[in-house]
């Protein structure tokens, strides 16, 4: 897998840190965006035309990657550039502060763009804040094939996320769905695979065999879902660049709901058998399945801690759909749903902070947030069906699907932050469900 | 019902308009509804099917019936589900040269994995239901589809009550 790894990172991009753009010291800003629900007013920050020789063409196309990502994480507000006074004409250059000051933007970001003679594009970057009239960082400079270009408009988009708020950005990720097409009793599924901002769309599967519910690998690289190829639903795994995939085992009855663990090395799945459903941990060198519940019920929907040691789930064995975390060192599982509803889906934010579920509640669905305790239940979201959300790789936004009803209803893609704010929709080609959001791209 | 149940199997021996007749109203209402869907049964179907041979796989899925319902998020059979089990075993003791698969099938109101899982749970009760009426446990498999195929499309209760279902799809060639 390593190889694996390190392979497709040769092939889609060559990123390098340039030499640093200041030796001046800068010591940490004052500015900073604190992500909290008390959040309401986007920061407001300057993204004048990139400088350097290919500013104007490849520059612009990376700079308006960078725009369209930090406007739509609904934390940042890039003041329109018919307004700037200066236009800074490379990336060491020292702005003149009070052009920007005047224009309230509270962050500036310069940067040049140029075609290296091996074809790669460089580009570098500097925050500035404007206010404190100091540097924000050392810079950064990024070398890309052509074919990358658009990862660099990412990856410069997370560094500023990074900056400003202090934690990392999501920009630099890839969305694996499933394509819905054709009529609601014959609904045709393909998964599909994008970029987080819908880009460098594919189609992993041909449709000639129903799929659902991808996931991704901690490292992007694979795939499990599960498919009705040959009549059996089974779960199966697929390396993403290759389009290979295999069967996850040959057992009796149908295995679901797969997820992987944070380390990669195993996969969580239920296995339905007797009428019962169960959940058991795969471990994927060996195969070898081991049962971590048991007894009559429905247990599905797994999802591991980041830490690996455990695991939340949905059952019905109390009688309802609820909310359960288990220990994988031992000991019995504990619920931690007791609201009005029911309660599915439960996925463990990366930053172990919070358990995203769907609820069932009197007829709507809701996406919603917990602590691991099952205290301070939130609802995000309410409509006729939202269902399955899965986290950002920094666990500040979900992610999930929303189904309008009917003969003609259909599922889309949507997006809401941990807060309960910047709900939108996110573009897809067609019809979309069961989202999976990969980690950050090396 | 026991002795409903004599009745109903005597009658299947018989004719297809007696066949219907043991259906209850409820079912046949259904039944007509999936028909419209163009998935099964009903009144429109049974002038054509009663000339249909009594071991050919129409027949099994128009006389005898091929479909039975469930509660919201349950596996019970109904007294009316049984009925038809009954029949469909009856059916498959006959003809003993076809196997079946039986889809598990779940309304749109619940979220997919448990969907799957209640699908399966589904199936699995009518599976056991037919081997407890004695057909060879080889001859039953199982397969849920959980909200993925739904026979009625529209969003209220008179659709989702029509999705909540298990199928049995009879296949192979009848000795003769």
């Amino acid at each position: 897998m390593r190889a694996f790894i390190a392979s497709v990172a040769a092939l889609l991009l060559v990123l390098a840190a340039a030499p640093q753009l200041r030796a001046q010291d800068s010591a940490p800003g004052p500015l900073r965006l604190e992500i909290s629900e008390g959040v309401i007013e986007p920061m407001p920050i300057a993204l004048p035309p990139f400088g350097g020789p290919d500013g104007a063409v490849l520059g612009e196309q990376v700079r308006r990657i960078v725009k369209r990502d930090l406007e739509d994480s609904g934390l940042f507000r890039v003041i329109d550039e018919a307004a700037y006074l200066e236009r800074p004409a490379g990336a060491d250059m020292r702005p003149n502060f009070a052009n920007w000051a005047i224009l309230n933007a509270e962050a500036l970001i310069i940067a040049d763009a140029q075609v290296e003679p091996d074809g790669r594009l460089a580009v570098r970057m500097q925050l500035w804040d404007v206010f404190g009239e100091r540097a924000l960082g050392d810079g950064l400079g990024l070398r890309a094939s052509p074919e990358a270009t658009r990862r660099v408009g990412h990856k410069l988009a997370d560094a500023i996320h990074l900056a400003l708020t202090g934690e990392p950005g999501y920009f630099d990720s890839r969305i694996a769905y499933v394509a819905e097409t054709g009529p609601k009793n014959a609904r045709v599924k393909r998964i599909a695979i994008m970029d987080q901002d819908g880009a460098n769309l594919r189609y992993l599967t041909d449709g000639g065999d129903l799929v659902l519910s991808p996931r991704f690998s901690p490292d992007g690289a694979y795939l499990v879902y599960l498919s009705y190829k040959g009549g059996h639903p089974r779960v199966r795994i697929m390396d993403v660049l290759t389009g290979r995939d295999q069967d996850l085992g040959g057992f009796p009855g149908m295995t679901f709901a797969p997820r992987f663990s944070p380390d990669g090395r195993k996969v969580l799945l239920s296995l339905a058998r007797g009428g019962d459903s169960d959940i058991y941990e795969m471990d994927l060198a060996s195969r070898e399945m081991r049962a971590l519940t048991s007894g009559p019920g429905i247990k599905t929907s797994p999802s591991y801690a980041p830490d690996g040691r455990r695991i939340v789930f949905e059952s019905d064995a109390g009688g309802t759909q609820q909310l359960y975390v288990m220990d994988l060192g031992g000991g019995a599982p504990r619920r931690i749903s007791f609201g009005e509803g029911r309660y599915g889906t439960p996925v463990w934010s990366p930053r172990g902070d919070l358990i995203a579920f769907t609820k069932i509640l009197r007829g709507r669905f809701h996406v919603g947030v917990m602590r691991p305790d099952g205290a301070s239940e939130r609802l995000l979201t309410a409509s006729f069906l939202d269902e399955a959300p899965v986290w950002s790789p920094n666990g500040r936004v979900l992610l999930f699907f929303r189904e309008t009803p009917g003969p003609n209803g259909a599922p889309a893609l949507w997006r809401v932050d941990a807060t309960g704010r910047n709900l939108r929709r996110v573009p897809t080609a067609t019809p979309a469900s069961d989202p999976s959001w990969s980690a950050l791209l090396p | 019902m026991t002795r409903f149940n004599l009745v109903s199997r005597l009658i299947l021996a018989a004719t297809l308009s007696a066949a219907l007749a043991a259906c209850s109203s409820d079912e046949a209402a259904r039944g007509g509804a999936d028909a419209a869907a163009g998935a099964g049964a009903g009144a429109g179907g049974a002038t054509a099917a009663g000339q249909l041979d009594p071991g050919s796989i129409e027949y099994f899925r128009t006389a005898v019936g091929d479909t039975v319902w469930f509660d919201t998020d349950s596996a019970a059979l109904s007294a009316e589900a049984q009925q038809t089990l009954r029949r469909q075993a009856d059916w498959l003791l006959r003809n003993p040269g076809i196997n079946a698969v039986i889809e598990g099938h779940a309304d749109e109101r619940g979220t997919r994995d448990y969907n799957l899982a209640l699908g399966a749970r589904r199936a699995t009760a009518a599976r056991n239901f037919l081997i407890g009426e004695g057909v060879a446990p080889e001859r039953l498999t199982t397969v849920s589809y959980g909200k993925e195929r739904p026979v009625a499309l529209c969003s209220d209760e008179s659709c989702w009550r029509q999705n909540r279902r298990a199928v049995t799809v009879a296949a192979g060639a009848p000795l003769s």
